[in-house]
């Protein structure tokens, strides 16, 4: 089995600032760990790959300093390590992100299962593991508690949801995002560090992945950042009902008046 | 301070460090409380590769030598020594067959002890042999192509926990100290129980139990090295586990004072931050240079045993003297900084406190240490 876990590199909570012109966050000098999500993520990589056999690459889009959080991957029992990274892929919002990372896998070859945390800390968006998944044109499962069994090229998997689970059946190729209930991760090893140490770390750029510069970083962004606040909940709440068309041009419909 | 560690003592350094708060430090006060052997933990150990460390490469160890082991055991000690205990005593119980064993039972005994599969324990003490460990009992009868063990063996260090006992026994009583053997026995060989945790002070997630042998019988082969030779393995088997010990110490003093000058830098009393008043100032002054002393004392020790000098006996007992004397001391003043709350379970230097007494007392009291010191002295000088 070929498992591509997707990790990000994200700024310590504690201590993010926004740069005020692009309204993006500034990474500059702030401590960066892997994203807890993708963490889980890995985790769950490693652990098929030790049931069922075959490898783990850990991919990351990022900048260069994403390389140590790279061997931290493997150290925490990733095969290979891959990162894409250019300058043309600065401020790109989660659909220049999902084309990146699209072209990526598929210059290492496609694979059995992608696995995506369910979303990062900095962004809180979640919509790059559902957006990869259309972009490589295979199913996906989300928020994904528990993998329960893997029989005829099959994933028997619980996704959680807010009053249970729904028991899913995925064929792969697939791609599934995690939630921490999924795993508790393992401390990095001191063989896994030994072998981190040494590990070459593929880099590719944008022309390595054959990427059309239209489309990548914040040229390739049809979203901006206007404002980023925190909502005020309040507990109004409309159920929208009928086939997926028709639920869709509904929503499209009152998001439009908003 | 910078102790000029190698790029791999680092990593161990690092992966102990993490485990130790990720893991240990969250669940440290509830199995005190509950007093239960830490088994998650100490998987997790294994699973991190830090279980077979001082266990050479040909049996499925790291290579490592003493100092490689105490700078994993000091971190595990900085989260709770009841849990660095049930961690370290499997070295002590591997010691005997490391240092005396044949070939196959090294093959046999080792391996699984290195990946943390299986865990280990020493037995020596007896209810009348403490101090005079001479004193004991137990017996082992060699019957055809079996030895049969008879005694009980008492406050043993993951006693009903380990699948592999070192137990030292009285082959010929009319040789004295020169008539002890070591074996091994395992939890399965008939004749074989154990009896309930004790209960104690502190280390509590530490198991401590009673071992009975009742005609207990092993194969020919369990005799690890020569019949006789039991006591002379025992000393080295000391000498060689004592710098752990020590560094348990440096651990805990080390958590201890964490602890207190964190605490006396946010409690304000009088307008100011009890850091500023110099009777404190100068507690945590004296805790700080008595952990660090003991430090370098430790490391050293462990370092001068691993290039395998003819004489490390005097090294060992000084270390473990030193570092287990402050760890009491320290402890001691780290809840006397943190006083009232200091002295609430709800708080971690009550159970500091606790923990390091056992550090005076086991694998040979400061006392017999001192007596140990002395006649080395003595041989020392013409």
């Amino acid at each position: 089995m070929k498992i591509v876990c997707c990790l990000k590199q994200v700024p310590d909570a504690k201590n993010v600032r926004l740069d005020p012109q692009t309204n993006t966050l500034s990474r500059e000098g702030v401590e960066s760990i892997m994203n807890p999500f993708d963490r889980h993520a890995l985790e769950e990589g490693v652990r098929l790959k030790e049931q069922h056999g075959g490898t783990v690459v850990a991919l990351s889009m990022g900048p260069p300093q994403a390389e140590e959080m790279l061997r931290e991957a493997i150290s925490c029992g990733a095969d290979e390590a891959v990162l894409v990274s250019d300058r043309a892929f600065a401020g790109a919002d989660t659909w220049a992100t999902t084309y990146t990372l699209a072209m990526a896998i598929k210059k290492i070859g496609g694979c059995d299962l992608v696995i995506c945390g369910k979303q990062a800390i900095d962004g809180d968006t979640a919509q790059v593991g559902p957006g990869l998944a259309e972009r490589l044109d295979r199913p996906y499962a989300s928020y994904v508690r528990n993998i329960s069994d893997f029989k005829d090229n099959t994933f028997t998997l619980e996704r959680m949801m807010d009053d249970g689970y729904d028991l899913l059946e995925v064929p792969i190729p697939a791609l599934i995002t995690v939630v921490k209930d999924i795993n508790e991760p393992r401390i990095p090893s001191l063989k896994g560090k030994m072998k981190a140490k040494k590990a070459q770390i593929t880099v590719l750029n944008s022309v390595d992945i054959e990427a059309d510069p239209n489309l990548l970083g914040l040229k390739g962004s049809p979203t901006q950042v206007v404002k980023v606040f925190a909502p005020e909940l309040n507990s109004n709440r409309e159920m929208i009902t009928g086939t997926i068309d028709e639920i869709v041009l509904q929503l499209f419909e009152k998001l439009e008046a908003v | 301070m910078n102790y000029f560690l190698t790029e791999e003592q680092e990593m161990i350094v690092d992966v102990a460090r993490q485990l130790t708060d990720d893991k240990i430090i969250p669940q440290r006060a509830e199995l005190d409380e509950k007093e239960e052997f830490p088994h998650d933990i100490i998987k997790a150990i294994a699973q991190a590769d830090l279980s077979g460390l001082y266990i050479s490469e040909e049996f499925g160890g790291f290579g490592g030598g003493c100092f490689d082991n105490v700078l994993a055991l000091e971190q595990f000690a900085r989260g709770c020594v009841g849990i660095a205990t049930s961690f370290a005593a499997n070295a002590l119980g591997a010691y005997p067959i490391i240092l005396a064993g044949s070939q196959e039972m090294k093959e046999k005994y080792l391996p699984p002890l290195a990946s943390g599969e299986k865990y280990a324990a020493f037995a020596l003490t007896e209810a009348n042999a403490g101090s005079d460990a001479s004193g004991i009992q137990t017996t082992a009868v060699l019957d055809g192509e079996e030895w049969v063990i008879n005694g009980t063996k008492q406050w043993i260090t993951n006693g009903g926990e380990a699948n592999i006992y070192t137990v030292v026994a009285i082959t010929d009583k009319s040789k004295g100290p020169r008539g002890a053997s070591l074996f091994v026995i395992e939890d399965t060989d008939p004749g074989f129980s154990y009896g309930p945790k004790e209960k104690k002070l502190g280390i509590r997630a530490s198991s401590t139990r009673e071992l009975i042998f009742k005609d207990c019988r092993i194969p020919k082969d369990r005799l690890i090295g020569r019949s006789g030779s039991g006591f002379i393995t025992v000393m080295k088997t000391l000498d060689l586990s004592r710098p752990g010990i020590a560094i348990l110490g440096v651990g805990l003093g080390q958590a201890a004072l964490d602890e207190a000058v964190s605490y006396a830098k946010q409690r304000v009393q009088f307008g100011k931050p009890i850091i500023s008043f110099q009777a404190v100032q100068h507690m945590l002054a004296d805790m700080a240079i008595q952990v660090e002393a003991a430090r370098a004392f430790v490391y050293a020790a462990a370092k001068h045993i691993d290039a395998d000098p003819k004489n490390m006996s005097k090294v060992s007992s000084m270390c473990k003297v030193f570092a287990t004397d402050m760890a009491m001391k320290v402890t001691v003043d780290a809840v006397q900084v943190l006083a009232g709350y200091g002295y609430m379970r709800d708080y971690p230097v009550e159970k500091m406190m606790r923990d390091a007494k056992i550090l005076q007392i086991y694998e040979g009291t400061n006392q017999i240490q001192r007596n140990v010191i002395g006649q080395e002295l003595n041989k020392e000088y013409n």
